[in-house]
């Protein structure tokens, strides 16, 4: 499992992309989706939510438990990934790509996220 | 009390294949090893393999083996023929659910009772203490087994080409000595997962070139290393009770739907038998609350303790729950009032976090495979 060094990495084991027009896009790492298992059901935030870095704005539900879901920026919701809404197994199958979850326009960031090296470490994976 | 978990025979065997490890019983157990929901069509499918080595293994021997399990548990044990087995369970004085079991007779007077890893040594000093005055000995055989199971359609295949045993003539609930690819083994056609398959006990050290062979058999078959997350959605699917589940001390088998485990004809006394025979009565007449099958309409998943309501009004509660691979929803079982335990029942709904999701009440079980 290799952790993609152009993204940035919350405790919580969100991924956040380069924001590119003020907009960036959040999922869910590898780490994170092979602990919770076949994610069956996800509970995404809706375009025009706000959502606050190290808050709950949503669930991903697998076979075994529900989690929920942390944003890792605080901002206004741009879009929500409807192919994961309708096909949730692609968190598994692809988390670092097809499997994102939803795009923010960033108000604002926290100054703790990690590198790609210092979640591996984090996380041990 | 905080233990280190017991590890089965095959825990380095299950590390090598990536497994997922969880707790399970005091046992570190094989949760998945890739895609659970994989695992699970693996089995509906073709084949999967299990380490069920954390299940509990009692002997009883004696003249007196069959009187002593005729009066220490429910069932009429008298009956059952030697080579075949019997589901059963264990209730205390009040008719409670102590435990479930299979009791396999294995001969004249040698009988083997399997109960669940959770509820082993609960069963073992009720079997000790119930056996006084009975010619029968109890023996506490856990460490003298280890259990791999192959359950799926390909399973009668697999096992054939490791075996010289006579598998045609190996009935559903028997169970019979044998030789598994090369080493002894009591070869059981029982299972938890509503599909055909065979439960193979060996000794532990026996184990890894069992699960071995059995792997190299069933790679053209597509059989597959299969973890405890797949077989409690199995289990489920096919409407088989779970104990701590569907099953409790504050249970008795009536209340569970499972009356029929009571064998109230039989010879002698038995342990439990004045509180059924009244809750025998009570579910005649006044019907407690029943044991139901759940379909989601929506996606949202029902878990174990969830309240199940009807115009806002908690009728029942969840014992388990799981999105369905088979149906591709989320199902659950339930106790809900008898007044509402009808397959159809419309305006059902279980409470997920606050939001009152709709479920259609049906008839168990989920789902049965075509014979």
């Amino acid at each position: 499992m290799s952790n993609p060094q152009q993204l940035r990495y919350s405790k919580e084991h969100e991924w956040l992309s380069a924001v590119e027009d003020g907009v960036a896009t959040i999922g869910i790492t590898e780490f994170a989706a092979n602990a919770l298992g076949d994610v069956v059901y996800a509970d995404l935030p809706k375009v025009g939510d706000t959502v606050t870095a190290g808050e709950t704005c949503g669930e991903l539900e697998s076979t075994k438990s529900v989690s929920d879901l942390y944003s890792p920026v605080t901002g206004e919701v741009t879009e929500a990934n409807q192919d994961v809404v309708d096909d949730p197994s692609l968190v598994n199958s692809a988390p670092f790509e097809g499997g994102w979850l939803f795009k923010v326009r960033v108000a604002e960031e926290p100054k703790d996220l990690l590198s790609a090296d210092e979640y591996t470490e984090f996380s041990g994976n | 009390m905080s233990t280190a978990p017991r590890l089965t025979a095959l825990d380095a065997l299950h590390r090598s294949l990536g497994a997922t490890m969880t707790d399970f019983a005091g046992w570190d157990m094989p949760l998945r090893y890739a895609s659970e929901r994989d695992e699970h069509n693996a089995v509906r499918t073709r084949a999967g393999l299990f380490d069920l080595s954390h299940m509990g293994e009692i002997t009883v021997t004696g003249p007196a083996a069959a009187a002593f399990l005729n009066f220490a548990l429910v069932g009429n044990i008298g009956t059952v023929a030697v080579g075949r087995a019997r589901y059963t369970m264990i209730c205390a004085e009040d008719g409670g659910i102590m435990d479930d079991l299979i009791v396999y007779r294995l001969g004249e007077t040698e009988y083997m009772v399997v109960a669940n890893a959770g509820n082993a040594q609960i069963v073992l000093d009720a079997l000790t203490a119930r056996a006084e005055g009975f010619d029968a000995e109890v023996r506490d055989d856990r460490d003298a087994y280890a259990l791999l199971a192959v359950q799926g359609p390909e399973s009668p295949a697999i096992l054939a080409a490791v075996t010289d045993a006579d598998l045609d003539g190996l009935k559903y609930y028997a169970g019979l000595p044998g030789t598994v690819a090369g080493v002894p083994a009591l070869i059981a056609r029982t299972g938890y997962t509503g599909e055909d398959g065979f439960e193979l006990f060996v000794a532990p050290e026996h184990a890894e070139q069992l699960w071995r062979a059995l792997t190299e058999a069933g790679a053209s078959h597509g059989l597959i290393p299969c973890g405890l997350s797949c077989r409690d959605t199995l289990r489920l699917e096919a409407g088989m009770p779970l104990y701590g589940h569907e099953l409790t001390t504050a249970l008795t088998p009536f209340d569970a739907g499972l009356g029929r485990v009571v064998k109230f004809e039989k010879e002698g006394d038995f342990v439990g038998r004045k509180a059924l025979e009244a809750a025998a009565g009570h579910a005649e007449t006044a019907p407690p609350r029943k044991l139901v099958g759940l379909v989601a309409e929506g996606r949202r998943v029902p878990r174990a303790g969830f309240s199940v309501t009807a115009g806002g009004e908690v009728i029942g509660e969840v014992t388990s729950g799981a999105p369905s691979p088979t149906l591709g929803k989320p199902i659950a079982m339930a106790y809900v009032d008898a007044a509402h335990a009808t397959p159809g029942t419309a305006g059902i709904a279980v409470d997920i976090r606050g939001s009152h999701e709709p479920y259609e009440v049906v008839a168990l079980p989920f789902y049965k495979r075509q014979k």
